[in-house]
């Protein structure tokens, strides 16, 4: 259960939110045309004589939009329906070259399925949660309108038009502001992992229409409204606490909530009516009739699911169990289709420069990609080029420190050098003197020196002051010039002191 | 020399491939034949030069020895509603007004790929909208037949009305047509001459300006069933850019035509046998039924008994996927644009609309609007589709029974234009025997008959299982050798 409360006048509301997130299929081809989807193309440089619905043209279903759809509810484990049909949605539109949207409204290819999101402390959500997912259809894209081209009139681009999107129709199962964004956060990563979407939200590859509505807790759900084509996880989330806390006030002022289309405003964070509930459109759905019904064959079906790869909850469980990363490391490293691609590079180049196998490594390599290596990045600023943070650079960097060869300190520093020059780690560490000495015969000479030199206190540490120990580190440290093996120079002492 | 425009497809061809004549000269003759004929309206627009480059290609090739294709050196009549590359608007109407395509619809390359040429774009209803041929915005089309005795200009028949009037007219051995609810068979029965509709998904539908999507289908219109055959087998074949067209191979129906029908059981539907139907139409279809016993066919009678309902359920369908397909005609993109002082989008689309439209394509799209909206769309679309169904189902019964059925095309033969579109529902009626077989999707042809009382052609329709024109074509055969209907039009144009 979500804690997340609305405070009005006369007590406690619950939040209500379904969300309709519409994810463009990646594809090199539109849904029912040959014409590229390359965004920030120049504007109408995209549009085939279907996409401009020129007389007596006829929609193609893309195979690869139906696959990359059918791999998503897969992967939400959804039911796949292997009899669909597409339908059509009437309304006029300047962006609308057809004068209506190729959609499914009848029979859609993905049927129920679900999602899970995490508990998290930071954001409130206080334990895991499965959000229900309706549907998954598969429909095209309208144009886009230019109102700044002209002082009276508007300009079309059709580069958008017929390119293919999934609308993912989930449940009415959230709860909160931060519940929707970690549902978003999760259906992207799935999304990413998948390849179906690449998930970029500010090109308009991913967006929301968000309904809320809000009720006293445990009565039923009031009237809800749908805010349209919300195109960031943070918007979604002021969308929603915008629109409870003014449903709010709207009921406790004796109002009620119209069921209405809504607008959201960036620059002032709210919402405004769109149309109302009177003004909707008809749409007039009716089965698209140049199209035969999608009937999805078993081998299809079967390449769809055998293309899958291992998702988000089977890895983090997966680094878990079997590398022995801590649940933290390892939801981390899984959050992101680059994160755990650039982990598992790194994981195994590294055990292979190390010679052993991953999960020795894993936690070692967990922190170094999670923590080490982004702080010292964020350190160099522009300085840094990333691109010379080849993953065997890195491996040979953790290979060194695994050894003995470096400090922590050293790789650190290495590890600045490779950023900024993209040199070697090990020539690095050989030309800048950036190695621990680990050659027993200089440290014996250091500490028999400092023992030499300082009978007293070996006295008084055979005598049971332990402590002492730390002292004549320090100094062997510190005549090494900071350069020595710790655990060499431990070892060395202890053999010496008996 | 004998006058080429007498000759049909199959005499063409065969003439120009053995030297008899060259390909030039029938798109010669026909050109002028064509040019004469400007009364009759067929045409919105002549090209006599496509018709003169493809004969010189088919000359050449012939030359050179190659084979000069299955129409080759045949000039034909389009239908304007295929689009071809470069010329005049398709669909007559003032919407498409400055529009040319810049591409060609499937069926006509395919008709160009096997050597045919263009005479010009054939008239026909608007949006081919109509029984009659009068609801063109490029005017009336008068079919070349008269009625004993009189004057007044006859309908001859819609929507394929340029392309009927065309081919009975001798100025075009051959056209296109296309049928959604009797478009190819109802002018044809009008003009007496051939016309074959095929399974649905036979011709592709690519470029081809949508009326009804899951009706719509092209075919040959010529006089003779050899002519259709071979026009039909030119015009066909799997199309990867229409995603309903069949992915069969096209039988070589000229090759296979057989008007032996032993074995063959003709099925009689009893529910056409209706109020209202010309007596002379009844004579001709006991006739028919003599003719293919003569051939060696068993006349079985069958019931088709939703028969009834498909006029009302295509009036529902038909319109429904028009008022959709129609709705891309909006004066944004391209053809017509009223754009009133001051106004806005919405106000373009009712101007540039209400501009555009003529009278009978405003009342379907209206009538299809209405029958999808929310409150009436199970009413009406869901009973409609569910009604389709059982027509369908009751061929599939009858199939049991027979492999192809014999009626009439229609239930009167032409009347003078302007004396049935008064009233929308009576025009709509024209189609009754033709609707069933197109809701269904299934082959059907029709053939002359012979001529009534008023000397007016009549047709005979045949309609056979699905794949099965072979079966259609050659009980049309059948028809045509014992009919023996040499009748042509008096010229008076």
């Amino acid at each position: 259960m979500s804690n997340y409360r609305i405070q009005g006048a006369t007590g406690e509301w619950e939040v209500v939110i379904g969300l309709e997130v519409h994810a463009q299929v990646t594809s090199n081809a539109k849904l029912f045309s040959g014409a590229s989807t390359a965004f920030g193309a120049e504007p109408n440089s995209q549009v085939s004589l279907v996409d401009a619905a020129m007389p007596g043209m006829l929609p193609v279903p893309n195979r690869e939009c139906i696959r990359q759809a059918v791999r998503t509810g897969m992967a939400i484990e959804a039911e796949i329906n292997a009899w669909s049909r597409f339908d059509r949605k009437n309304y006029f539109y300047a962006d609308l070259p057809q004068g209506y949207q190729i959609s499914q409204l009848y029979h859609p290819l993905v049927g129920e399925g679900s999602l899970l999101i995490e508990a998290d402390e930071k954001t409130g959500i206080a334990e895991d949660k499965v959000i229900g997912i309706e549907r998954i259809h598969v429909e095209q894209d309208a144009g886009k309108l230019m109102h700044d081209q002209h002082p009276t009139m508007s300009y079309v681009d059709l580069n958008r038009s017929g390119v293919a999107l999934m609308e993912i129709v989930s449940k009415p199962d959230m709860r909160s502001p931060a519940e929707a964004g970690a549902y978003v956060r999760k259906l992207r990563s799935i999304l990413r992992y998948v390849g179906a979407c690449d998930g970029n939200m500010e090109e308009g590859s991913m967006r929301a229409d968000v309904n809320v509505s809000v009720r006293k807790p445990g009565e039923e759900f009031g009237t809800r409204t749908e805010t349209k084509n919300v195109n960031s996880v943070r918007f979604v989330m002021q969308v929603i606490e915008y629109e409870a806390n003014r449903q709010v006030d709207v009921l406790e002022s004796g109002g009620t909530v119209d069921q209405e289309t809504r607008l959201f405003d960036v620059a002032t964070g709210t919402t405004r009516t769109m149309r109302s509930k009177e003004d909707a459109h008809d749409y007039r759905y009716f089965p698209d009739p140049d199209l035969l019904p999608l009937v999805l064959e078993d081998d299809f079906i079967a390449e769809c699911r055998a293309s899958l790869p291992e998702l988000p909850d089977a890895k983090r469980t997966r680094y878990e169990q079997e590398l022995g990363l801590t649940p933290y490391n390892a939801r981390e490293l899984t959050a992101e289709v680059e994160t755990f691609g650039r982990f598992e590079t790194l994981l195994s180049a590294t055990a292979s420069a190390i010679g052993k196998d991953e999960k020795a490594v894993a936690t070692q390599v967990a922190n170094w990609a999670l923590s080490v290596a982004p702080g010292v990045i964020k350190s160099l600023g522009d300085e840094a080029d990333v691109s010379n943070a080849t993953a065997e650079r890195q491996a040979s960097i953790l290979a060194m420190q695994d050894k003995g060869e470096i400090s922590g300190g050293q790789a650190k520093e290495i590890f600045e050098i490779v950023l900024k020059e993209g040199r070697e780690p090990e020539e690095i560490a050989d030309t800048e003197g950036l190695k621990q000495v680990s050659d027993t015969g200089a440290i014996e000479a250091a500490i028999d020196d400092i023992l030499a030199n300082n009978q007293d206190k070996v006295e008084q540490y055979k005598g049971g002051k332990d402590k002492l120990f730390g002292f004549f580190v320090g100094q062997t440290m510190k005549a090494m010039q900071g350069k020595a093996n710790p655990a060499v120079v431990n070892q060395l002492l202890k053999d010496k002191l008996g | 020399m004998t006058d080429l425009t007498k000759l049909g497809v199959k005499a063409i061809r065969d003439g120009v491939r053995s030297g008899d004549f060259t390909a030039r000269e029938v798109a010669e003759s026909f050109n002028a034949a064509v040019a004469e004929a400007a009364e009759l309206n067929a045409f919105i627009v002549t090209t006599p030069d496509h018709a003169l480059a493809a004969a010189d290609a088919v000359d050449a090739k012939r030359a050179k020895g190659e084979d000069t294709g299955s129409m080759g050196g045949v000039p034909i009549g389009m239908k304007d509603l295929f689009a071809t590359r470069g010329v005049q608007p398709p669909a007559p109407s003032r919407i498409l007004e400055g529009f040319t395509p810049e591409y060609e619809s499937t069926v006509s390359q395919n008709l160009w790929d096997a050597g045919a040429g263009m005479l010009g774009k054939l008239n026909l209803d608007q949006f081919a909208m109509g029984s009659s041929n009068e609801t063109s915005y490029f005017g009336n089309v008068a079919s070349p037949w008269k009625l004993e005795g009189s004057n007044q200009p006859m309908s001859p028949g819609g929507s394929s009305g340029g392309s009927s009037s065309a081919v009975a007219a001798r100025i075009a051995p051959a056209a296109t047509g296309t049928d959604t609810g009797g478009s190819i068979r109802q002018p044809a029965a009008f003009t007496g001459i051939c016309g074959i509709k095929p399974t649905y998904g036979r011709c592709s539908r690519w470029g081809v300006v949508a009326f009804a999507s899951s009706l719509d289908q092209a075919g040959p219109m010529a006089r003779s069933v050899e002519d259709c055959a071979i026009m039909l087998g030119a015009m066909a074949g799997f199309d990867p850019k229409d995603a309903t067209s069949l992915q069969m191979d096209v039988p070589d129906w000229e090759g296979a035509l057989n008007a032996d029908l032993k074995g063959k059981k003709v099925g009689i539907p009893k529910e056409y046998r209706m109020d209202g139907t010309d007596e002379a139409i009844l004579a001709s279809w006991e006739q028919g039924k003599e003719w293919l016993r003569d051939a060696g066919a068993e006349i079985v009678d069958i019931s088709l008994p939703h028969s009834k309902y498909a006029l009302p359920a295509y009036y529902i369908v038909a319109p429904a996927e028009a008022s959709s397909n129609l709705a891309r005609y909006d004066g944004v993109r391209y053809g017509l644009r009223d754009l009133p002082e001051g106004a806005g989008l919405q106000d373009m689309y009712a101007a540039t609309r209400a501009a555009g439209f003529g009278d009978e394509v405003k009342r379907r799209i209206l009538m299809g609007t209405y029958v999808l909206s929310a409150g009436f769309y199970d009413a009406y679309y869901t009973q409609a589709q569910k009604i389709r169904t059982l027509v369908s189902q009751d061929y599939e019964k009858a199939w049991g029974q027979c492999d192809l059925i014999l009626a009439p095309t229609t239930p009167t033969a032409s009347f003078p234009l302007g004396s049935m579109n008064k009233d929308p529902l009576t025009m709509y009626l024209n189609d009754v025997f033709a609707v069933p077989a197109s809701l269904a999707g299934l082959p059907a042809m029709s053939v002359p008959a012979g001529l009534n009382p008023d000397g007016l052609p009549l047709g005979l329709q045949l309609v056979g299982k699905a794949f099965d024109e072979q079966t259609v074509l050659d009980a049309g055969l059948a028809i045509q050798q014992r009919a023996g209907f040499d009748h042509a039009p008096e010229k008076w144009w």
